[in-house]
């Protein structure tokens, strides 16, 4: 039971992370095709990873009517949608399941009409958010929300015209501030990002690092 | 239609293995009637040191023309290649570049960083268009293979008149077994490799080694004892990576170090997913984490879930269930996007402890305003082994550290190098 649970995962994972790591330097045709063959079974996996995700939502949804939870009229809504998206692509506008997604059925219409509407609805809200975090942060109370609000004021200011209406090298400084300090301070985090990548990889294909199994500190 | 007829005029040409310019006209009675000497374009003048070789660090599909351009050449002209399996022929076309096109110099995947030539130009090849069997047919596109003998014909091609080059040349394209291009990568992977593993190795003889302190996983502890005082949830949000990426996989190590807290201190702990594989590792993280501590009973499948796979449907959904049970402690772990404000704003309003960790240099100032502890870039994959205190995990991060001095010395000597014109380090780490 240990090697299926812990052994066969970390030979697994030590097989695996060497394999990807060499096709990443070998341009060989036998490389190239390894690596369409893994990203095939990458993406089986996926697929049968989504019923997992779907079993999971709509057993949650299900419990959550039952007890009469807190918020159970939107379980009834995440049913709904499931029911009516789920029969709107079988039906696909008289074709059938087995063949691709007609355009202009329900299905289209459901999609375009609700849920992008929804979904740039929520996307709109974003910016009513923005305006609170920085409210908060650029109160000033310290240097440092100083610089920042100095900092914010001139890039708001420097990509709008009227920026250069007020100070003509305000386009320029701005875009000093993004091409200068801005980037400097990426690629400073880009660079500790990448060598955090190489060290977890690294005890994850050797087996140090094991919390991903679950357990066995 | 224009296109159609252009191409069909270039691989007329190249099939028929004819010179480009016709300096005779077709009567009507069907005879040829030469044209005279004031009426006959001057045909541009052939390149020098025309040459055709295999591309190197390849998988054998694709074999690249240098040649040295004539000082006198109009910068109108075109240089074509055409390509054949056959010296015979026939002839398709392979590719063409303009007269101002790309130089050796300018490539040094291919060329490297100091060329024989650097100022001569080239052209990549790596397939031929074959040209439609009917009128009405497309025309077709076939790449390269590894290990066969390929003829190419070259041809500079003016507004009227054209060159080319007199006999075929000929090249077999090979594939290769490393990218030599890479190799500067593959060094300092190596090293820094080597720099990681030597450090837990040393870790496990020397357990007391020092580690710069992370705020923000220090309150963890604090953030999680306050959840259980108060009798709250402790959310925690994964990003919207899949579990391909490595910020992913370091979320869910820490969930396995946060799991076994929180069983210990008996609160609740909901997961929330945007990814079924992540959803079904978290469930496993979670549940052998209680198992771990003692406490089987403290794993509720129902608390580890699969929120919605859309990245705003996700932040309304995990948004709306903070509002209704307002927990005391929210952990945003992995890769956001514009989600990320909406999150932790949301956290903000109902008063809850925030800790994120993204990897997400976009992200990062939204988190840094709105959350109480921010992890910063690397911070997020330092995490897991900060929290599990073993002496071979927290080598490794030593090892990160000694990477970054390392990184930080060659930015610093590159730079100087740099503003003194001298460009080999630049070059030794430059990504190609």
């Amino acid at each position: 039971m240990i090697f299926f649970k812990r052994t066969l995962p970390l030979v697994i994972a030590f097989v695996m992370g060497i394999v990807a790591i060499s096709i990443y330097y070998i341009p060989h045709q036998a490389a190239v095709d390894l690596n369409d063959l893994l990203s095939k079974w990458d993406r089986i996996i996926a697929a049968f990873a989504a019923f997992l995700g779907v079993y999971s939502l709509l057993y949650l949804h299900a419990g959550r009517l039952k007890r009469r939870q807190a918020g159970w009229g939107y379980s009834v809504f995440v049913y709904l949608g499931f029911v009516v998206m789920l029969t709107a692509a079988i039906y696909n506008n008289g074709a059938g399941p087995l063949v691709a997604l007609r355009k202009g059925g329900a299905y289209d219409w459901l999609y375009t009409n609700v849920f992008v509407a929804a979904d740039a609805s929520m996307f709109a809200i974003l910016s009513f958010f923005i305006a609170s975090a920085a409210y908060r942060t650029f109160r000033a109370r310290t240097t440092e929300a100083t610089i920042l609000l100095v900092a914010a004021v001139i890039v708001m200011l420097g990509r709008v015209p009227i920026g250069a209406l007020l100070w003509e090298s305000m386009p320029e400084l701005q875009q000093w501030l993004m091409n200068v300090p801005n980037m400097a301070a990426k690629r400073g985090i880009l660079l500790g990002v990448y060598l955090g990548a190489v060290a977890t990889a690294l005890r994850i294909i050797f087996g140090i690092e094991r919390s991903y199994l679950g357990g066995d500190e | 239609m224009q296109r159609l007829t252009q191409f069909a005029c270039i691989a007329a040409l190249f099939w028929t293995g004819t010179a480009l310019a016709s300096d005779a006209v077709e009567t009507a009675t069907g005879s040829k009637t030469p044209l005279p000497d004031s009426v006959r374009a001057l045909p541009p003048p052939l390149p020098t040191q025309i040459r055709a070789a295999d591309v190197p660090s390849d998988n054998g599909k694709a074999v690249v023309v240098t040649w040295l351009p004539d000082a006198s050449t109009p910068s109108l002209v075109r240089y074509q290649v055409g390509v054949a399996t056959n010296p015979s022929g026939p002839y398709y076309f392979g590719g063409e570049a303009p007269a101002a096109g790309p130089i050796v110099k300018d490539d040094p995947k291919i060329f490297g960083w100091s060329p024989v030539n650097p100022d001569h130009q080239f052209l990549v090849v790596s397939s031929y268009m074959v040209p439609p069997a009917t009128p009405d047919g497309n025309p077709e596109r076939v790449e390269l293979r590894p290990d066969q003998t390929y003829y190419l014909r070259f041809a500079v091609v003016g507004d009227s008149a054209s060159a080319e080059l007199a006999a075929p040349m000929s090249v077999t394209p090979r594939q290769n077994w490393i990218k030599l291009h890479k190799l500067n990568n593959l060094i300092f992977g190596l090293f820094f490799g080597v720099v990681i593993l030597s450090f837990i190795e040393f870790a496990r003889r020397n357990p007391n080694m020092f580690i710069r302190k992370i705020a923000g996983l220090d309150a963890v502890e604090e953030a999680l004892g306050r959840a259980t005082e108060m009798g709250k949830p402790v959310y925690f949000v994964h990003g919207l990576n899949s579990m391909g990426e490595v910020s992913a996989i370091a979320s869910v190590n820490i969930l396995g170090r946060v799991a076994r807290r929180v069983a210990q201190f008996d609160t609740t702990l909901k997961v929330m997913n945007n990814d079924p594989i992540v959803l079904a590792v978290s469930q496993e993280v979670v549940r052998e984490a209680c198992i771990d501590v003692g406490r089987p009973d403290a794993y509720v499948p129902d608390n580890v879930m699969f929120v919605a796979d859309r990245q705003f449907s996700y932040a309304a959904a995990v948004d709306g269930m903070m509002m209704r049970e307002r927990p005391a402690t929210v952990m945003l772990m992995g890769y956001f996007y514009a989600e990320a404000l909406l999150f932790a704003e949301t956290g903000n309003v109902v008063g809850a402890i925030q800790i994120a960790a993204t990897d997400s240099y976009t992200q990062i100032p939204f988190f840094i305003t709105t959350c109480d502890y921010t992890l910063i870039g690397e911070e997020l994959y330092a995490a897991s082994a900060y929290l599990a205190r073993e002496p071979k995990l927290l080598g490794s991060l030593r090892g990160q550290d000694v990477g970054k001095a390392v990184l930080i010395a060659i930015l610093t000597i590159g730079t100087a190098l740099e503003l003194a014109g001298i460009h080999w380090l630049t070059h030794l780490v430059a990504p190609l």
